[in-house]
């Protein structure tokens, strides 16, 4: 509970978003939070909002023994952020829309019912892909249904969000060219203007060995080094997890559709078996407090059985 | 070689040459080369999938991939290389370390790729060896 007022979230706020679907909330601690909330800037903010992070749909994954419930699980997902009394201003989707498929046609087929069940969010959407739909066609079928942009920017009451794609490339790069256009794009912000940034893999190597780690990643952080608000959401590892590089905070999201061993638990990443006793365990979505000035808040929410 | 042309492929290619003056000192100061692991790359496998060796005996791991440019990453020694398909890459390091350590295809190949790793098992030296 502590760890939840302390990022931002006060008890009342809690127990609105435990009450979403019966939904468990939780928010993991995190070294130096504290601080980095307490710090303002001088930018012209009017941040006084939530938005919604969905990640690792993998849309036609079907695994029983993991996920018995793998048709049902990101519409549990959809109708809690639906629920929402306090209504989102946008739920940003981080990638791995659709499980990987060797078959191009299933992949499409795969993307287009993955699309038609995301419209039933009632509030605007934004999409990335993630190497399971973009590493094996460098994006090509992603683009046929979520437009040609998979790295871009975009403006919302006064924070900056930048996305960035480090998974079309199969070696799990962002590349010269988007990091050059990084770089030109960060040339036109002040250093108090609050950043957001979403990926889909950690910019950071959290785990190489585990293929958790964007190559040329650590030059996009140096490049966000300067802002003195920066806030990294990603998915990729199935797991909320939260680490600092500096000052910029970057926290994973879980999965919708099956949670992978922490990083030490296990010597491979593992998709962690369905267990009867804790249903829905480890899968879940995260909501955002924006935060203003300060640093966004974010909680994670697991899915539960009702 | 003459000099000249040594002194325009070093411009070039400096890996090359580091690889070069690193195994010539190598030859002055030591009788055994490298031990040489074959190791196999092919959706979605290493084969073999763990390898033992020992610490501080320099290792030449030639990994050959079969069917896509996958790539081989074992972090805990800062090795990784992009392979190329129907050819050995040879990757010479001396584990400075005891224990297992996970490598893993870093190149997403499909759909067997998230399982698509090995174990490097590095023992300690035999005492007086
Ligand atoms: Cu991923
Ligand atoms: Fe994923």
């Amino acid at each position: 509970m502590n760890d939840i007022t302390e990022h931002g979230y006060s008890r009342r706020d809690f127990v609105k978003l435990a009450a979403v679907g019966g939904g468990v909330v939780f928010a993991s601690a995190l070294p130096g939070c504290a601080g980095i909330q307490q710090s303002t800037s001088g930018g012209a903010v009017n941040a006084d909002f939530n938005f919604v992070q969905l990640s690792d749909i993998h849309w036609g994954y079907n695994n029983a023994s993991v996920n018995p419930d793998f048709t049902g699980t990101l519409l549990k997902a959809i109708a809690a952020v639906n629920s929402l009394a306090n209504k989102p201003d946008f739920v940003m989707f981080t990638g791995d829309l659709t499980h990987t498929t060797d078959d191009p046609k299933v992949r499409r087929m795969r993307l287009k019912e993955f699309r038609e069940m995301a419209s039933g969010i009632n509030v605007p959407v934004r999409y990335m892909p993630g190497e399971h739909d973009a590493a094996l066609d460098r994006g090509e079928a992603y683009q046929e249904f979520f437009g040609s942009a998979m790295h871009y920017t975009f403006d919302h009451k006064g924070i900056h969000f930048i996305v960035l794609d480090n998974t079309s490339d199969p070696a799990a790069i962002l590349g010269d060219a988007q990091l050059q256009w990084l770089k030109t794009d960060l040339t036109a912000q002040k250093p108090e203007q609050p950043i957001v940034v979403f990926t889909h893999r950690p910019l950071f190597a959290l785990a190489p060995q585990w293929d958790w780690a964007t190559r040329d990643g650590g030059q996009a952080i140096n490049l966000l080094m300067p802002f003195k608000n920066v806030t990294v959401f990603y998915g990729h590892i199935h797991n909320a997890h939260h680490h600092m590089t500096g000052h910029i905070g970057h926290h994973a999201a879980m999965s919708t559709m099956f949670p992978i061993s922490p990083f030490g638990s296990m010597e491979k990443k593992t998709q962690l078996l369905w267990n009867a006793e804790k249903p829905y365990d480890g899968m879940g979505w995260r909501s955002i407090d924006a935060g203003g000035a300060a640093a966004p808040k974010w909680v994670d929410i697991a899915l539960t059985k009702s | 070689m003459n000099r000249r042309s040594f002194l325009s492929r070093a411009a070039l290619t400096p890996v090359a040459v580091g690889a070069w003056v690193g195994g010539a000192a190598y030859q002055a100061t030591s009788q055994t080369a490298p031990r040489r692991i074959a190791i196999k790359a092919s959706k979605f496998e290493f084969s073999p999938a763990e390898v033992s060796v020992e610490r501080g005996s320099p290792v030449t791991l030639v990994i050959t991939a079969t069917d896509y440019a996958h790539g081989f990453n074992l972090s805990d020694f800062n090795v990784r290389r992009d392979l190329i398909p129907g050819k050995d890459v040879e990757l010479t390091f001396t584990p400075d370390k005891a224990g297992r350590f996970v490598f893993a295809c870093d190149n997403f190949c499909g759909d067997g790729h998230d399982d698509m790793s090995g174990v490097l098992i590095v023992r300690e030296a035999p005492a007086g060896a």
